[in-house]
């Protein structure tokens, strides 16, 4: 059960960033609570709401559920802090498709909404598709505010953008 | 109603308010001080019903009353204009709309508004409850006097500053504009206009007519925090020596700890500092919250029985079945009909997707307390009390929360925090798990109703309705403790719970001898009020009835309601969704449309909903989830007397018609053997994307009574109703259990109660 405290290092958002913690500690408390990134939240811990989605690499994957041990030294973790600086803008496009909607509620989901909401848009891009609607029925993260309605046009038109 | 604000209205639009001595221009606003108030008990007529003549929101309105004069605005020499706001903002916008009510009668862009959230004020009373949509019915007058007082002073400093009369000033975007077309900023005039004493000032309040920016949509004043992950919650506050604290919790509701085999060998656990035990388990605190996870996993308790030991759900509903009160028209012979119907409504949560959390920071001379909650007066006496320390030693700041549906009315997290802190010695930042707080969290209490109906010669001579309930916690009262201490005595909460019902519940049709009441039985569950109440179960109840009315008198079920319908207003929505959502065009097999309205809260609505049962759809295979029929389509027409911020009324109204779709098909917690089975949101199945319609148009009524009614709860009763109607026509059968899935063969393996919480998993690279 005892873990030893091991260093770990990666690139987070562009700046490189070393760890002092037990190896079974998971990224969302690396970054929450040892690093101060608060933007990627908690909402389950499981790997089920997806509220902490970030990417990985410019793939989203899921902090809450990866060890920092899986994590090595050349991963680029980018978190909702980091997105715009991907684009070289003060915001990315689907950041902005969020504001020209008024998407957000009580706004908590939504950093972890926008970071799967770009990486859908790569991944259909990719097939060399456009966004259908059983994609985004595909999306597992929760809003229980129910903005979903909302959400579901914002991605439409923040690809418009990417 | 009678007019009882004589003082406030002195002219049609003349307001009073105060200059305050300050540095700076600082205004205060008198309300209601001296006008009789309203009699609240008394003649209660029938009918109309009590909630048609003076409603839920009323009475918070009336209970705000008293203290809202020490509501304070300042404009400063950046020419800012800063509102302290004695509410909580959890995503239903009253930040924003605040901020669009100052700006309006400032005539200051809605940018240059600052509006934050107040600590826990005690002199404010009743004054600081978030709750029955209600923050801008009992805040909207008193905040328009504010600014107009400020425009006011503003203007009458110009004057002296330049020698013309305030007759020939206007002002506009920030500034005073002279005859000549001169401006003089807010900000060079925030100094000159502040007071060296106290004095009293009246101004007038702009004309509805000129409003340009009260009913005009607005984006949320937060919406670039929340985008950019900038916005603050409780758990992102850095407080020095905060650390992660979880609790482990025991396996049966209201557990408590007998003992802890192990607690030596958990406090030696990699990042442990802490371990303590409390009221409700055992704490932990850890450098990180991954180790709080393994310490509560890695601890060895013995646990007491809890308040509902060995009890399912299918005991609660017998229960609650023998405690129905009576219905008691006769079944007459001859010409007259009767149509009784009958519903179960299965326990719920209002777990928001941030769970119960808080930060405490207790010494021995005071307290300092974090987090999002609605009550915060309550909040603060109570953590006195527990700390055995006078209430004005404990600081209460109100932080924005992530989300709450009536969660945030109680503040177990800010008491376990606190009482945690005393115990360690240090201060603590406490996070429940996820599994914890769908499992020892507050629910929407088990439910049923029955429904009585006489029909005869035309018409619908009788209409009884009887709502069977677990006890709704209250007793955060209406925010001060007093009220709360009333509301917690047996006979006090059964007092307020039927003052709640009755206020809340209005008579929405025309159909005779009209009864609606309530009984709620039992304390063994931890409860509170969730989105809307009572409204969605008893208006599933009502409108499911009504469609078997239509039914019965071979009438359209459209036909029926408008007939019926009490009043114009009610009329005005059902045929603005009638006329939207082309009801009755054909949808095929398996698709129907279904109807709804609703009035409360001096709002009304109505929705059109359309669903498909199509066997693929219902069919649809989706990981670790909950298909079955899909609402494909919603038309909601809202008149909430008038819209403040239209744009935000819309957001609410989506919110709720998600909630309402959730509470009828697929959302619902199964209590076996003490305990909630659900541990997740994969578990527990909240409308998710594949739930979610394809269309949903919300339609904002034109200005009615041209006071805001209520809004942030207002659209799940509707939509829960119209979903249920739909699905009845759809399916050619009446559903009588809500949601509609709760028996069917669970979906999910139920996660062990011991430990209570689940590791996390190591897959998140993978599975995404």
């Amino acid at each position: 059960m005892a873990v030893a405290t091991s260093r770990h290092t990666f690139l987070l958002n562009g700046e490189r960033v070393t760890v002092d913690v037990a190896g079974n500690v998971r990224m969302l408390w690396v970054l929450r609570d040892l690093l101060g990134v608060t933007g990627p939240k908690y909402g389950c811990g499981i790997n089920v709401c997806k509220a902490c989605t970030s990417h990985i690499n410019g793939r989203a994957f899921n902090p809450c559920s990866v060890p920092v041990s899986k994590i090595g030294p050349d991963d680029e973790i980018t978190t909702i802090e980091g997105l715009p600086d991907t684009v070289g803008r003060e915001l990315h496009p689907m950041q902005e498709a969020w504001l020209d909607l008024d998407v957000a509620q009580c706004g908590y989901c939504q950093p972890g909404q926008i970071m799967a909401a770009v990486d859908l848009v790569k991944k259909v891009r990719a097939e060399g598709r456009a966004i259908t609607d059983a994609d985004l029925d595909g999306l597992r993260n929760i809003c229980r505010c129910g903005t979903y309605p909302r959400l579901r046009e914002a991605i439409r038109e923040g690809a418009k953008g990417m | 109603m009678t007019e009882t604000r004589a003082p406030l209205e002195i002219g049609r639009r003349r307001v009073v308010g105060y200059l305050l001595a300050a540095p700076t221009l600082a205004v205060a606003v008198r309300v209601g001080l001296d006008g009789a108030l309203p009699e609240i008990a008394g003649a209660v007529p029938t009918p109309p019903g009590p909630a048609d003549i003076f409603d839920l929101n009323d009475l918070l309105t009336l209970a705000a009353k008293p203290t809202a004069q020490l509501m304070r605005l300042e404009v400063r020499p950046d020419g800012t204009a800063h509102f302290e706001l004695p509410r909580s903002e959890n995503g239903q916008g009253i930040v924003t709309s605040t901020a669009m009510i100052i700006a309006e009668e400032l005539d200051l862009p809605v940018g240059k508004v600052e509006v934050t959230l107040s600590d826990a004020r005690p002199e404010l009373l009743f004054n600081q409850l978030t709750g029955g949509s209600n923050t801008t019915v009992s805040t909207w007058k008193p905040i328009r006097t504010l600014a107009a007082v400020a425009r006011g002073r503003l203007l009458e400093a110009a004057a002296e500053q330049t020698g013309a009369s305030v007759g020939d000033l206007r002002t506009e975007d920030g500034a005073v504009v002279t005859a000549a077309g001169r401006r003089i900023s807010y900000a060079s005039l925030a100094e000159a206009a502040a007071v060296s004493s106290d004095r009293a000032f009246s101004a007038e309040l702009k004309d509805p007519s000129d409003f340009t920016v009260v009913g005009r949509p607005h984006r949320r004043t937060d919406a670039l925090e929340a985008v950019t992950g900038r916005k603050q919650y409780t758990m992102d506050l850095q407080v020095p020596g905060a650390l992660p604290t979880m609790i482990c919790r025991p396996p049966t509701i209201n557990g408590t700890v007998g003992s802890v085999h192990n607690q030596a060998d958990v406090e030696a656990m990699p990042g442990v500092t802490h371990v303590a035990v409390v009221s409700t388990g055992v704490a932990v605190r850890a450098a990180t919250f991954g180790q709080c996870i393994d310490a509560v996993r890695a601890l060895q308790v013995d646990w007491e029985g809890g308040t509902a030991e060995g009890q399912s759900d299918a005991d609660v509903e017998k229960r609650l079945k023998r405690a129905q009160i009576p219905l008691v028209v006769p079944k007459l012979p001859g010409i007259t009909k009767t149509i009784d119907t009958a519903f179960t409504f299965w326990f719920a949560t209002n777990s928001a997707l941030e769970t119960n959390c808080a930060i405490a920071d207790v010494r021995a001379d005071g307290a300092e307390i974090w987090g999002g909650m609605k009550s915060p007066i309550t909040a603060q006496q109570e953590i006195a009390a527990l700390l055995g320390m006078a209430a004005s030693k404990v600081k209460l700041h109100v932080v924005q929360g992530g989300g709450s549906f009536g969660r945030k009315l109680f503040f177990d997290a800010a008491l376990e925090a606190a009482e945690i802190s005393q115990a360690m010695g240090v201060p603590v930042k406490l996070m429940w798990h996820r599994t914890d707080d769908f499992r020892q969290g507050r629910v929407h209490p088990m439910s049923t109703a029955r429904v009585r109906a006489t029909i005869g010669a035309g018409q619908v001579l009788t209409y009884e309705q009887r709502h069977t309930s677990l006890t709704t916690d209250f007793s955060h009262g209406l925010g001060e403790i007093i009220t709360a201490y009333s509301a917690a005595l047996p006979v006090g909460d059964i007092g307020f719970s039927q003052t709640v019902f009755e206020l809340s519940q209005s008579t929405h049709y025309n159909f005779g001898v009209t009864t609606q009441l309530l009984n709620e039985i039992d304390h063994s569950f931890n409860t509170s009020s969730m989105r809307h109440i009572y409204s969605p179960n008893t208006a599933v109840a009502r409108e499911l009835t009504v469609d078997k009315i239509a039914e019965a008198m071979g009438k359209d079920p459209y036909e029926l309601r408008h007939r019926f319908a009490r009043n114009a207003r009610l009329r005005g929505v059902l045929e603005a969704v009638a006329e939207r959502g082309s009801w009755g065009r054909r949808m095929g097999s398996y698709r129907a449309q279904g109807l709804a309205v609703h009035s409360e809260y001096h709002s009304c609505t109505a929705a059109l909903v359309e669903i498909d049962c199509r066997p693929t759809t219902v069919g649809r295979k989706v990981r670790d989830a909950v298909t079955g029929p899909r609402v494909t389509k919603v038309v909601l027409a809202v008149d909430a007397g008038l819209a403040v911020n239209p744009k935000g009324l819309e957001a609410q109204m989506m919110g709720g018609i998600i909630d309402g779709i959730a509470l009828v098909l697929t959302s619902s917690l199964h209590l076996r053997d003490g305990y909630f089975l659900e541990g997740s949101w994969d578990n527990y199945a909240y409308t998710r994307e594949w739930n979610v319609p394809f269309e949903v148009d919300v339609i904002v009524m034109p200005p009615t009574t041209g006071d805001p009614g209520g809004a942030g709860e207002l659209a799940v009763a509707p939509s829960a109703a119209a979903t249920a109607t739909a699905l009845a026509r759809a399916t050619g059968t009446m559903p009588t259990s809500f949601p509609v899935n709760h028996d069917s063969p669970l979906h999910f393996t139920v996660k062990p109660t011991v430990p209570p919480i689940p590791q996390s998993p190591v897959n998140g690279l993978t599975q995404y």
